[in-house]
């Protein structure tokens, strides 16, 4: 594994470093190709996420409406509905569900090419998903924002650095997502079958990723071990309050600091369990 | 439909082959009940913040969870499958399905029958019970005769929406997540009182598709509250009659699909 990091065998001029990002980078770009070609996919989960913003919209401002000086969790209607509406844009984005292309390989066999190929299979599959978020960012961000914007008043952030910081938690969210979804493909290795371990995946991640609610409405002690001790609020959660400006600034970029933390281990344990798996990998199929 | 042995011999070998891996059977299982139990997990987190939603206390919503995820479970169980039918009309799977000499639902329904789904279908069934346990419901035999109907009447309105979302495939193979607008999209609007929405959204999905007559006008007749939204009481009882019009609705879609069905020819 530690000399097959994306550097290509090459007999350019260019150093080592600029090949590996060339590499990186088409890699990048084959992800973002690949996903351009389902179009009409890309409208029919627009128009879902749109409808789904919707129904989640209403019933948290009905919450808000009824609760205890109107502010459940802390937050304030216009900066729920920003919690709501960015969610559903952020959602295809991130990537949470619906990605078994490892576990599929590996049940099939196909995962021997990925291994022959002079780049660690975590290195390229991180490269092309960067690429399909990076198609979702441009595609399937903007719509369910705007239908929002256009039905209820949603929260302007108010300080400067908001935006860039929400962009930095967006990248590590996809980048954790990642990880996170390579270590549950990967107990197909052990499992063949990871059916279970992807569906368990699916129904923490929703849950305690704050897509269904805000994780800011469970008592205070539960949220704060499941930041710390679970990647699972990185992934939304953290984007979303930072979005919705819900704390002030130093949580507000203290939230950021958490995701670095857990991008890097995550990416360290999708490496790990990688190179565990190759050493005792059969190949599938004859 | 005919002979049934054929469908119980297609159902056998599916059993078999869905606990063939037994670990992942295993968690499957309980992964489905996991989605409901935290569908009613929702409702319960949200109104720690809140003494009411949309007017209604927590035992009332609790029992228009109940009653939604109850037949939302059951149809999902029984029909749910067919959403694989993109998967199908894409890949073409779907002609051998045809040129059998059996109906093609029942068939596809059983291409992957969803024992992993069971569980779930008690779960939802053991929260309409302690639902119905935890409200004050002056008993009549038209009320008894309501909380019997309602979810049978809801599995058969969920089903309909599964088939008719699926067979949007006939005509737009890439109709992609579209399907799950209106079936998981009709769960999440039919488990919370729909005075929480806003109006023409609250019109289209309540009214023109139905959905309002699934568990929030049942709930109202059940407990004897009148409709802040203007129904009479009666329309507590529409919940059958709706269903089978979406029934109605759906069996001649799926009929139009099938005929119109061209296969990939590849």
């Amino acid at each position: 594994m530690d000399q097959r990091d994306a550097s290509v065998p090459t007999i350019s001029r260019i150093g080592p470093f600029r090949a590996w990002v060339t590499t990186f980078g088409a890699l990048i770009g084959s992800g973002f190709r690949r996903y351009s070609t389902y179009r009409q996919a890309t409208i029919a989960g627009t128009f879902t996420n749109i409808v789904f913003g919707f129904l989640r919209c209403y019933v948290l401002l009905a919450v808000a409406a009824e609760a205890v000086g109107q502010r459940p969790a802390g937050y304030g209607a216009e900066q729920l509905a920003t919690y709501v509406w960015v969610g559903q844009g952020l959602l295809s984005v991130i990537g949470i569900w619906g990605w078994t292309e490892l576990a599929d390989r590996i049940r099939s066999g196909d995962i021997a090419a990925d291994l022959l190929r002079p780049i660690g299979p975590v290195t390229g599959y991180l490269a092309a998903d960067l690429g399909r978020a990076l198609y979702a960012m441009l595609t399937r961000f903007a719509p369910p924002l705007l239908a929002g914007a256009l039905f209820f008043p949603l929260h302007t952030p108010q300080r400067w650095q908001t935006v860039p910081l929400f962009a930095l938690s967006v990248l590590l969210a996809v980048i954790i997502c990642f990880g996170c979804r390579y270590v549950v493909n990967a107990s197909a290795y052990w499992l063949q079958d990871a059916r279970g371990p992807i569906m368990l995946w699916t129904l923490g991640s929703g849950v305690l990723g704050g897509l269904y609610f805000p994780l800011r409405l469970l008592p205070a002690e539960f949220v704060v071990v499941l930041w710390a001790a679970t990647p699972l609020p990185s992934l939304l959660q953290t984007p979303l309050d930072v979005i919705a400006e819900r704390d002030g600034p130093a949580l507000q970029a203290g939230l950021v600091a958490v995701q670095v933390g857990w991008a890097v281990l995550i990416l360290a344990l999708a490496a790990l369990v990688q190179r565990r798996a190759e050493r005792r990998l059969v190949v599938q199929g004859g | 439909m005919g002979d049934w042995r054929p469908y119980s011999a297609l159902a056998a070998a599916q059993f078999r082959s869905a606990v063939a891996y037994r670990v992942s059977f295993m968690v499957e299982l309980f992964g489905n009940v996991g989605a409901t139990v935290f569908d009613v997990l929702t409702v319960l987190v949200l109104f720690r913040a809140t003494p009411a939603v949309g007017g209604f206390s927590l035992r009332e919503a609790v029992l228009i969870v109940g009653l939604s995820s109850a037949g939302f479970a059951l149809a999902d169980f029984l029909v749910g499958n067919v959403d694989r039918l993109k998967n199908y009309v894409r890949a073409g799977t779907l002609d051998a399905v045809l040129v059998r000499p059996l109906a093609a639902l029942p068939q596809l329904l059983l291409m992957d029958i969803p024992v992993r789904k069971a569980l779930r279908v008690v779960f939802g069934f053991v929260v309409l019970g302690l639902a119905v346990a935890a409200n004050d419901i002056d008993w009549t035999a038209a009320r008894v005769l309501l909380v019997v109907l309602t979810p049978l009447a809801a599995t058969v309105f969920f089903g309909s929406i599964f088939v008719l979302s699926a067979s949007l495939a006939f005509w737009w193979v890439d109709s992609g997540e579209i399907g799950a607008a209106f079936t998981y999209g009709g769960r999440d609007f039919t488990s919370y009182p729909i005075s929480v929405y806003g109006g023409w959204f609250r019109n289209l999905f309540a009214y023109a598709l139905g959905f309002g007559f699934v568990a929030y006008q049942p709930a109202l007749a059940l407990l004897g509250r009148p409709d802040p939204l203007g129904l009479p009481a009666w329309a507590g009882f529409l919940s059958p009659l709706v269903a089978a019009v979406a029934a109605a609705i759906a069996a001649g879609v799926w009929r139009a699909g099938i005929r119109q069905y061209r296969s990939t020819g590849s």
